[in-house]
């Protein structure tokens, strides 16, 4: 689907911070990735490790002061969003870049009809008159399949049911036609024959619309369905990247390791005990200086102490931040 | 209605539940309508064993796990622990019979009073139910707090400081302090990381092991049920629709309801996702201020007959141990002579 050119979003080296009473929290931690047009990146990794703070770094959707992106660069089209001013942003978000967030009541104004909220960025990005708006509003909602579209763009959002608010969801995600749809989270609040179905939608409208999709989720099993390539999270920082079929396959960081054998499955084999990760995952005060996983990991040795590991290839597109790996491919080489 | 095999004790059974809440509505607050959440349940939790309660949000599963626990009055039936009858037991006589009882909250972070230490939250009901001294109270709570696997060092210590894992966990240290026989556990890790999740569940089993415990777990995670559990029931719009043991549910699923909720969970493996054949409900579950004629799926299922749009299946035991609310078992499990199923699915054709 994805045609492995120039990617339309390239982020380098971000870092962002929040000032927080009695110092700092270094959410994001030098995180780097791409994502080629037509492509779904998946970001999987526990509460905390950063996905949600990147991902809403990318587009300055953070508030600031206490939050601070210190480093880094997005470029969106080869143009650097860090730098743009807010007029600009606010012409990509829900422009260029649409975005969908797990909660969507909290997400849809419930004082606002929903045909509204559709046709509102539709007259701001696209300059779309209202007889245009209405128009693209009703075939929107149909794209998602929502019934009596034209009926039920006069209706509030409490008078959708969890999935159908997500429906709408994205289709104001998708209204404007964007290069990249950032999904945060999407199905999380949802029942699982309701995920099915919001999933099921996602793959019919790729396949028609063809955009890239960043799809954020703690559930691997989500991840497993949708990704064309993967990228594990942890303290703030990427651990592990690879094609979705190599990470489940031939997975190489710990943390990834030990993840894929904590989560049960209700059609494979039945283990009768789970593998446990001890400990909790840390927040970090300063850029760590060691590997973040280390008090957790079963194969720690004495120098994942001493520096935090950088991301080393280690195959097609695969790359991993452990000393061990980094230990091996030195003696490989 | 639901006992199976007879050389199992049931600890708790359920019969013919129903938890309605009115509906008020208009200026002069007036009884409009009711909400069945739960509507009819009936079954056996056998002593030792973890019965997995699994449905969609809103289908009934923590009122029922709540009515059990007389956390409510219930509207109607029985339910009877350890050979009493909860259901109707005075207040008195219910205090008596607490302790055997207790319950695990989803959220670990809402359950705990933010106020009182760990060592007071798992001591609480201590004071109120036994006349241990101050140094007994404190002995049992240190060995509460070795068994979870919370360190002694942290009593006095306040829930905010703790992890959601580590609240969960005195949330467990504290529902068994008064060495209960039946925990409901509801949604006891939907809260947590998945890395946190698979912790708490190994010290549930731990303790079940530990201390004979018999659990009612109520989830909407199916993969961590198939886990846990030992037998599971399946809830739709108020009603049981399915229940058996862990295997024969997962591997031979009757009712279309568990058929296509097993075949929407996805799979945390790329080439067995790729296989699975999914079963895509359409629309969402109906209200249960009105739910449909006949049988409560009836709106939703692939399968659906025309007899279904008008009587409401029996639960029938379609095999042993493995009982099921749906026309189509009803037909094939009764051979003889004509069923009620039949007669209306010959009446709609226009016989
Ligand atoms: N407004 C804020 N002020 C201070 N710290 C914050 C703020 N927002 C996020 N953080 C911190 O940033 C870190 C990363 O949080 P983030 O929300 O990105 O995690 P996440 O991976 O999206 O987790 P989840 O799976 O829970 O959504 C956490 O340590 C969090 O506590
Ligand atoms: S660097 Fe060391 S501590 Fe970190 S994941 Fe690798 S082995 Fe474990
Ligand atoms: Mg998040």
């Amino acid at each position: 689907m994805h045609d492995g050119g120039r990617p339309v979003l390239e982020v380098q080296g971000l870092k962002t911070v929040f000032r927080v009473r009695g110092g700092e929290i270094h959410a994001v931690n030098n995180v780097s990735f791409d994502l080629k047009p037509g492509e779904l990146l998946g970001v999987v990794g526990e509460s905390g490790s950063g996905k949600s703070v990147t991902m809403m770094s990318l587009l300055g959707l953070l508030p600031s002061p206490p939050a601070e992106v210190r480093d880094g660069k997005v470029l969106l089209d080869g143009q650097d969003l860090l730098k743009a001013d807010e007029d600009t942003l606010r012409d990509v978000r829900g422009g260029k870049v649409g975005f969908i967030f797990q909660d969507p009541m909290t997400s849809l104004n419930p004082v606002f009809t929903v045909g509204y909220q559709i046709m509102e960025p539709l007259r701001k990005h696209m300059g779309m008159d209202k007889k245009a708006a209405k128009a693209r509003a009703v075939e929107l909602l149909e794209l998602v399949g929502i019934p009596s579209a034209e009926q039920r763009l006069s209706d509030y959002p409490h008078q959708f049911s969890g999935g159908m608010r997500q429906r709408v969801m994205i289709a104001i995600a998708l209204s404007c036609d964007p290069k990249v749809l950032i999904a945060d989270e999407p199905t999380t609040a949802l029942d699982v024959t309701i995920q099915a179905q919001i999933i099921e939608l996602m793959k019919e409208l790729r396949q028609k619309l063809g955009m890239a999709v960043i799809w954020i989720t703690h559930d691997l099993g989500v991840i497993a369905g949708i990704a064309d390539r993967v990228m594990v999270m942890y303290g703030g920082q990427v651990v592990e990247h690879a094609p979705v079929r190599e990470l489940f396959g031939n997975p190489q960081h710990p943390y990834t390791k030990a993840l894929l054998k904590t989560v049960p499955s209700v059609r494979g084999e039945r283990v009768r005990r789970l593998t446990i990760i001890e400990g909790q995952p840390p927040i970090l005060g300063a850029p760590p200086s060691s590997c973040p996983f280390r008090d957790r990991c079963a194969s720690a040795v004495e120098e994942c102490a001493r520096r935090n590991p950088s991301r080393t290839a280690i195959g097609k597109g695969h790359d991993v931040a452990c000393v061990l790996v980094e230990q091996k491919e030195a003696a490989h080489a | 209605m639901l006992d199976a095999a007879p050389s199992k004790k049931p600890l708790v059974e359920v019969r013919n539940l129903k938890m309605h809440f009115p509906i008020y509505a208009g200026l002069l607050r007036r009884r409009v309508g009711e909400v069945k959440a739960v509507d009819g349940v009936s079954f056996d939790v056998y002593e030792g064993e973890t019965l997995g309660l699994v449905g969609e949000s809103g289908c009934g599963k923590s009122t029922c796990g709540r009515a059990l626990l007389r956390l409510y009055e219930v509207t109607d039936g029985s339910i009877t622990i350890d050979g009493v009858d909860i259901a109707t037991l005075s207040n008195s006589d219910l205090r008596e019979k607490r302790p055997t009882m207790q319950m695990v909250f989803q959220d670990p972070q809402a359950s705990l009073n933010p106020r009182m230490t760990v060592q007071a939250i798992i001591q609480e009901p201590l004071d109120e139910h036994t006349t241990l001294s101050t140094k007994e109270k404190q002995q049992k709570v240190y060995e509460l707090m070795d068994a979870v696997g919370l360190n002694r060092r942290f009593a006095g210590r306040y829930p905010h400081a703790f992890s959601g894992g580590q609240r969960q966990r005195i949330g467990i240290a504290r529902a068994l302090a008064l060495n209960p026989k039946f925990i409901v556990c509801d949604e006891p890790i939907a809260a947590l990381d998945v890395s946190i999740q698979a912790q708490v569940v190994n010290l549930l089993e731990d303790l079940q092991e530990q201390f004979g415990l018999t659990y009612l777990f109520i989830s909407h995670d199916l993969s961590m049920v198939r886990h846990i559990a030992t037998r599971v029931a399946v809830m739709y719009l108020g009603k049981i629709v399915e229940l058996a043991p862990r295997e024969a549910l997962y591997a031979s699923p009757l009712h279309p309801y568990t058929e296509a909720l097993l075949s929407a969970v996805p799979e945390p493996d790329p080439s067995l996702e790729a296989k699975v054949e999914r079963i895509i409900l359409q629309g969402d579950v109906p209200s249960p201020a009105n739910p449909p004629k006949g049988c409560n799926f009836c709106t939703r299922c692939p399968k659906v007959m025309p007899i279904c749009r008008e009587v409401e299946p029996q639960t029938r035991e379609v095999r042993p141990g493995h009982f099921a609310a749906c026309h189509l078992h009803e037909i094939t499990s009764q051979p003889a002579g004509k069923t009620a199923a039949q007669e209306a699915n010959e009446r709609q054709h226009g016989e």
